[in-house]
């Protein structure tokens, strides 16, 4: 396999600040290979954001930079599509007209008026939501908006499809089923698709490598798992390979024996940094989200034991 | 059944009351307060005034209607005696009425605003999206937010009067000068609200637009404008408020020939009837500005997309 689709190389970051420029990430390298599922996981305010938005071209990196198939990545756009957190719907148009939005910018002149119509409702099919196609963003449930926002990424055909911890804004049920959606739409359209996440059973379940990030400041990738498992995969099933429990016991240690969370005094200046870095790329109420997403790992997952 | 109740009594009975208070404390007050015309008067006699209106808006209707079945009478024999004769057909030229009055001022606010609308939308829109026009517009705004309309009026009908000359002018020179004063006054509002929603808008969409890497009418037209009309909105009813109050000064001293002349006509006027037909002029601005305010709020929410808002 072509082991060069997505290449990160000694990415890094400065964010300016009162005080003078902080560096939020150094030298993040990762390579990634098409059709390939890579999670990156770490503690809130780590970074892993701001390393998928540089991927999105939303953030420009200080240093190194990111290629897309031999391209360097210097500005957003459709080939990269992002799928956010708050599923960022616009609020006015309906599902379709959300997609529709995606789909005239990208295959202006190349599909017809019917040949997009089709793409359309074959994209929101394709997330379940052809029965709610005409409906805006405000009549339906969170999940729905969710799929909807992975519709309106998928319609974009990009080459790599960047999810800002899609699931975190959900409740464990509708997770675990969006969860199997994407498990199924990636095997059947096999994207490579880079996913940021708090949840250790979401990423060991989904992907195929783990990216392991340490803390900030100056954070950087700290390990990489990869993660053997068969695909398709049973979320029920996998639980008991033994596999599947040294995967998660590996990234568990990871984040909290080796990079477990600082105490208060050392703290201050990171959590200066964080703010910053919400304030400057994410909404508000991100912050609670990730902190409620991150005590569901630490209290383990509702997740398994309302599944099985 | 008691929340019904209470919603009546705050929706209905409350304001009633506070009107009726207000009444008897004006009808009470009035008659202490004594001028060279004679006592303030009291509702009653506003009432009473506003009548006397009506009837001679009556008259005068009666008196056109009369004039024209005349002159229409007179055409017709003419051409009963020489089916060649050429018939004149003028329009009457009575004195406006208090009725023809507050069209005339209706009229002209709406073409000020309109006016206005029509530039202040895109400039705040401009100045919304680009942190540098905001930076070039914004002295500008502050400095001529303030200025009373009284100030504008001599420029702009010195202006006027030296740029529309025309040998059949389409309106009157006063309508001009009241109309465009109006639109100066009341640009503002609009431009500073319209700027400040438009940059606000939710840098999620913001992101989404730049992944879409949507043009730049693109953004405009399904992002920007959408996110930002309840903004654009309550910069437009600020203007419309103050394009009404400064209207009447204009007019004045326009002698553009609506409410502001009326009231003017009547201060110089002087009679015992004065006083009160001035204070109807002031009673039917003040509901004219309410419901041109209603009037706003109904077509914001025929035009927002979210109809849930509450709007007050």
């Amino acid at each position: 396999m072509n082991n060069e689709h997505l290449v990160l190389s000694q990415v890094s970051i400065d964010f300016p600040t009162p005080t003078g420029p902080f560096r939020a990430l150094d030298k993040v390298n990762l390579k990634i290979s098409k059709g390939e599922f890579v999670s990156i996981i770490g503690h809130s305010g780590c970074g892993k954001s701001t390393v998928l938005n540089i991927v999105a071209g939303l953030y420009q990196a200080t240093e190194g930079g990111v290629i897309l198939d031999h391209k360097e990545v210097n500005q957003p756009g459709p080939e990269r599509a992002v799928v956010f957190q708050n599923h960022s719907l616009l609020p006015w148009l309906t599902a379709y007209e959300n997609v529709e939005l995606a789909v005239k910018r990208v295959f202006r002149g190349k599909k017809s008026k019917a040949e997009m119509k089709e793409w359309i409702e074959y994209n929101l099919t394709l997330v379940h939501m052809e029965h709610a196609m005409h409906k805006r963003p405000d009549e339906i449930s969170g999940g729905m908006k969710q799929r909807v926002g992975i519709a309106r990424a998928l319609a974009m055909e990009p080459q790599v499809l960047l999810l800002d911890e899609p699931f975190g804004a959900l409740d464990a049920l509708t997770r675990a089923h969006l969860q199997d959606s994407i498990m199924e739409i990636q095997a059947d359209l096999g994207n490579t698709v880079i996913m940021i996440t708090h949840d250790v059973d979401e990423a060991v379940l989904l992907s195929d490598r783990i990216v392991m990030m340490s803390n900030g400041p100056a954070a950087t990738v700290g390990e990489i798992l990869s993660v053997n498992l068969e695909r398709p995969r049973n979320r029920v099933q996998m639980t008991e390979t033994p596999e599947y429990m040294r995967c998660r016991k590996a990234v568990l240690s990871f984040l909290y024996e080796r990079h477990g969370k600082k105490q208060a005094p050392e703290d201050t200046e990171k959590t200066a940094a964080i703010s910053q870095e919400d304030t400057s790329s994410e909404t508000p109420n991100n912050e609670t989200a990730s902190n409620s997403a991150n005590s569901q790992v630490i209290s383990m997952p509702p997740l398994q034991s309302k599944a099985s | 059944m008691n929340i019904d109740i209470k919603q009546w009594a705050n929706t209905l009975l409350v304001p009633f009351i506070g009107i009726v208070l207000f009444l008897g404390v004006w009808q009470l007050g009035a008659p202490k307060v004594v001028t060279s015309l004679g006592a303030v008067p009291g509702p009653v006699e506003v009432l009473q005034q506003f009548g006397g209106l009506v009837d001679e808006h009556n008259e005068a209707r009666a008196k056109e209607q009369a004039f024209y079945e005349r002159q229409e009478k007179r055409n017709a024999k003419k051409l009963e005696k020489d089916p060649n004769a050429v018939v004149k057909i003028r329009s009457y030229t009575g004195k406006d009425t208090f009725f023809d009055q507050i069209l005339t001022s209706l009229i002209t606010v709406l073409t000020g605003f309109i006016l206005a609308a029509f530039i202040a939308i895109p400039l705040g829109i401009i100045a919304g999206l680009s942190q540098t026009v905001y930076s070039a517009l914004n002295p500008l705004i502050q400095i001529f937010k303030p200025v009373s309309p009284l100030a504008w009026l001599p420029i702009v009908t010195m202006v006027v009067s030296a740029s529309y000359v025309s040998q059949d002018p389409m309106m009157s020179k006063s309508f001009i000068t009241s109309a465009v004063t109006v639109l100066l006054c009341c640009l503002w509002p609009t431009i500073i609200n319209t700027a400040v929603g438009v940059a606000n808008i939710s840098q999620d969409l913001q992101n989404v637009s730049k992944v879409l890497r949507l043009s730049w009418w693109t953004h405009v037209r399904k992002i920007v404008l959408p996110s930002a009309i309840p903004m654009i909105f309550t910069g437009l009813r600020l203007s419309l408020g103050i394009a009404w109050m400064v209207l009447i000064a204009a007019e004045m001293l326009a002698q553009n020939p609506g409410l502001g002349k009326f009231v003017w006509d009547e201060f110089q006027n002087g009679s015992s009837n004065s006083l009160g037909r001035i204070m109807v002029a002031v009673v039917v601005i003040g509901l004219i500005g309410f419901l041109l305010d209603r009037g706003m709020l109904t077509l914001q929410k025929y035009v927002s997309w979210d109809k849930s808002a509450a709007l007050r």
